[in-house]
């Protein structure tokens, strides 16, 4: 009950809940592992004074240093980091397991890009690229991306770090859930890996996985590979069903006092809009998960044509959920952005009801958009025409989004800090993948464009803002937060350009490509006379040569992690000069986030705020 | 614009090149005026020494109209797009013209095998001329194709003809195409169909009526031969 008695003024039935949990793995007495390092038995200090609104100036630095800290109680490393019920915590546990996915699946992509710049190359740390290695290449490095770096990071990561702070609350509603969603994603991480090293190889049935290809062992070669891909995918999903829980009710019923609907930072808005639409879409997929999963080993045959299955229905059931993924993990990366560009700009959100709105209207609309991916599939064609509609349309919302964050630059003070050159090259970005998007879901020209390369650059414009460029702008903008330290803005900017720039310089190519006609999932394109042509296979290697001077200026970023975790300068608790809530908890907060738990006086976004001196206005701060 | 890689060997090539030329200025005019505004805005509202951000709510209906008019705009915009590709599709997908002549296209791992009308001019008859990886087709003449698979999805795809279209086991799906250039082009596979999908290339060859006709001829002959050789050896 240490917890408990660390914030007598914590709200009742929130105290109930954690006291329920104060078994000693729950009462975590660190947030980030540098601290641990740093003070190995943090003295137990009294409470910290009560909080005042004057305190969180961006030179306020000291006197937390072993904020409740319980030494008597030393925590076993498991039960800290392992074991843990504190949202920080999890939200590390995901933030660093999605990194380390990524790292597989950028490996994945270095050695198929390598084959395809090169065909028939040894490749350096793989070998030569047999087809069956290639499309389980494709295959996992697309599942890889989505489901366990885009969705743990975007959505699981940032979601617990900062719903909690950002509403101004010490933890998730249900933490042991929260624990389990974590423990169940690691799980579906290990299956997934192992799914490669079996017998037969991994799954290379691309990562859509339409049967009867991925549901019959005789057709895709991979017995257990597809089965243990297939559970990997389906435990993924119970874990964010899990999380998506918790992020609804916490936001729903743990806000501050005095936080009205309109005043809860937009990214909070987004993450649980994002959960919504995860846990309307997902069922089907489960369902059609567990099909599939029958028909590969006991030889069911939903989807077999020759026993009466269909094929077709599992186009349906993955696209229903895999259409609003697209916007699952999309909204989360556009909450980011506006609350950095907001800051940054120190400009109020351009029009924040209408965002909210745009928000809702994406959400539904992406419900029935779903077979603009099937235009060609051998539905109906006069389906087609209905679902070009929807699609075109739902242009709408997502352009007014991105008006609304280009007008919410009009009359700021913009500061190019590294989160806000990530922020704008997100908008910047974007928008050339919402673009192209629409060649796609207009069925005319899908017609031609369909499973092209055209496709491929398209939503990579799209999940490289999203899940790249996004990611690189939480982390550098709560990096402090998250760590008490500020991060190298010089390394910040030499990663940034090393990104961006070569980022452009792969898939602009690639656009040229699709429109010449390169089919997706193809080992080499030597087969095809009019593919092989040299001018097209220039831009091929052009594409892998911008790729790995991408990959390798990550370095940069790993180095600067690295460095400012260990010997950054201190940040105070408001480094940034920020008005949402996590800004007035300490720098890392500690387990319970607040001394006191904040009162809400005004919405998030009042900087500039004229007959003030300073041009921010922290949502705590009694006028 | 894909032409300029693409050769256009279809009727209705130029109309899926043109939607995609429409389709690209419209777009781009946008694209390039949101762009623009960005980039303008972050210059001209950089921060300088001694001067704050305006407070702007955004919800004042005069400040409102700078995002409310773009998105009539795009609206209009995106009504002109549906009704042109839906007009594409329309043509190229949804109405079956007449036929002067029928091919089946067969998917399977991991080859195309088609079968064309022999000299009776009709398929699925004893004198159906069988190929592997090659369509032979004259020029100027609408074809339908009735595509199907033995064993997983494959999708029927011919980048000069514009065409796509997804081949499912259990299924006949039926569609035309008109050569109306002669040459010989790609065929390829485009829907991930196992470890052999990178390595079903196809080719098609557009003939004219009299080349076409030899060919018709020289296969039935061979056709005859190894029929007539057969009953004879045993």
């Amino acid at each position: 009950m240490a917890d408990s008695s660390f914030k007598p003024d914590r709200a009742s039935e929130e105290g109930a809940e954690q006291g329920a949990d104060s078994q000693p793995g729950a009462s975590v007495p660190e947030s980030g592992p540098t601290r641990a390092q740093a003070e190995p038995a943090p003295a137990h200090e009294p409470e910290e004074s009560p909080h005042e609104p004057d305190a969180h100036e961006p030179d306020e630095h000291g006197g937390h240093g072993g904020h409740g800290g319980h030494g008597e109680h030393p925590q076993s490393f498991f039960m800290k980091y392992l074991w843990s019920t504190d949202h920080k915590m999890i939200a590390m546990q995901y933030l660093f397991t999605g990194m380390a996915m990524a790292l597989i699946g950028a490996f994945m992509v270095y050695v198929f890009r390598m084959q395809l710049a090169f065909p028939g190359m040894s490749v350096p740390g793989f070998g030569t690229v047999s087809p069956a290695e290639y499309n389980a290449l494709v295959t996992n490095h697309g599942a890889i991306m989505i489901f366990w770096v885009a969705m743990p990071v975007l959505i699981a990561a940032f979601g617990n770090y900062l719903i909690p702070l950002m509403c101004g609350c010490d933890d998730m509603v249900f933490p042991r859930i929260n624990r389990l969603s974590y423990q169940i994603f690691l799980l579906s991480s290990v299956v997934l890996i192992c799914s490669f090293f079996v017998e037969g190889g991994g799954f290379g049935g691309a990562w859509t996985a339409y049967p009867p290809l991925s549901a019959n062992p005789q057709y895709s070669l991979t017995p257990l590979g597809a089965t243990l891909w297939v559970i990997a995918v389906a435990l993924e999903f119970v874990a964010f069903l899990l999380g998506g829980i918790n992020f609804i009710t916490t936001a729903m019923n743990s806000r501050a006092p005095g936080m009205k609907m309109y005043d809860i930072p937009i990214v909070v808005w987004m993450i649980v809009v994002a959960s919504i639409l995860f846990m309307a879409s997902v069922g089907p997929l489960v369902a059609g998960a567990v099909m599939l999963v029958f028909d590969q080993t006991v030889g069911t045959g939903f989807f077999d044509p020759k026993r009466g299955g269909d094929p077709i229905l599992w186009q349906h059931l993955f696209w229903f959920f895999g259409h609003p993924e697209v916007y699952v993990v999309l909204l989360p990366a556009v909450g980011i952005t506006g609350e950095i560009m907001t800051v940054f700009a120190r400009k109020k959100l351009f029009a924040y009801p209408v965002v909210l709105y745009t928000v809702f209207a994406t959400g539904i609309l992406s419900f029935f958009v779903w077979a603009h991916h099937q235009f060609i599939a051998g539905i109906d064609p006069r389906m087609a025409n209905i679902f070009t509609v929807t699609t075109v349309l739902i242009s709408v919302p997502i352009a007014e989004m991105m008006f609304v964050y280009i007008a919410t630059l009009w009359g700021g003070s913009i500061r190019l800090t590294t989160p806000m050159l990530w922020a704008l090259s997100f908008v910047g970005e974007f928008l050339v993948g919402g673009v192209t998007g629409i060649f796609l879901g207009a069925s005319g020209t899908d017609i031609y464009f369909h499973d092209t390369y055209f496709v491929l650059a398209h939503f990579h414009y799209t999940f490289v803002p999203i899940a790249i460029i996004g990611t690189f702008a939480a982390v550098t903008f709560w990096f402090p937060k998250m760590f008490g330290r500020m991060m190298d803005e010089r390394l910040g900017k030499i990663h940034f350009w090393g990104t961006i720039i070569p980022f452009n310089m792969i898939f602009i190519p690639l656009f040229v490509l699709g429109a010449a006609g390169d089919h997706r999932r193809i080992w080499s394109y030597e087969n095809f006379p009019e593919l092989a042509r040299p001018e097209l296979q220039d831009l091929r290697v052009l594409a892998t040569i911008s790729m790995l001077v991408m990959l390798s200026f990550q370095l940069v970023f790993f180095y600067n992690f690295i460095k400012s975790l260990m010997s950054g300068p201190k940040a105070g608790r408001n480094p940034w000069q920020a008005n949402t809530l996590e800004w007035t908890a300490p720098s890392p907060p500690p387990h319970g986030n607040f001394a006191t738990l904040p009162t809400v006086y005004r919405g998030p976004y009042e900087y500039s705020v004229p007959g003030r001196d300073k041009d921010y206005w922290p949502q705590d701060a009694p006028s | 614009m894909i032409e300029h890689y693409v050769v256009a060997a279809s009727s209705y090539a130029k109309d899926i090149d043109g939607l995609f030329d429409f389709m690209f200025w419209l777009v781009g005019f946008w694209f390039v005026l949101a762009e623009g505004v960005f980039f303008y805005l972050i210059f001209r509202f950089r921060a300088k020494q001694g001067v704050k951000g305006e407070y702007i709510t955004g919800e004042k209906k005069s400040e409102m109209r700078w995002i409310s008019w773009p998105h009539y705009l795009v609206l209009a915009c995106d009504v002109a797009i549906v009704v042109m590709a839906v007009k594409v599709w329309m043509n190229v997908k949804q109405e079956l013209p007449e036929a002067d002549a029928t091919v089946r296209v067969i998917g399977q791992q991991w080859a195309w095998s088609f079968a064309h009308p022999g000299p009776d001019g009709k398929i699925d008859t004893a004198d159906d001329i069988e190929t592997v990886d090659e369509l032979r087709l004259e020029v100027n003449k609408t074809y339908h194709f009735r595509l199907s698979a033995r064993d997983v999805l494959h999708s029927f795809s011919v980048p000069v003809f514009r065409l796509k279209q997804d081949a499912i086991p259990g299924r006949e799906i039926v569609g035309w195409f008109k050569p109306i250039k002669t040459g010989t082009f790609d065929i390829q596979c485009a829907e991930m169909c196992g470890i052999g999908h990178g390595l079903m290339p196809a080719r098609v060859v557009i003939e004219d009526a009299a080349q076409h006709a030899a060919w018709v001829a020289e296969q039935s002959q061979h056709k005859v031969a190894s029929l007539s050789a057969k009953p004879g050896a045993e």
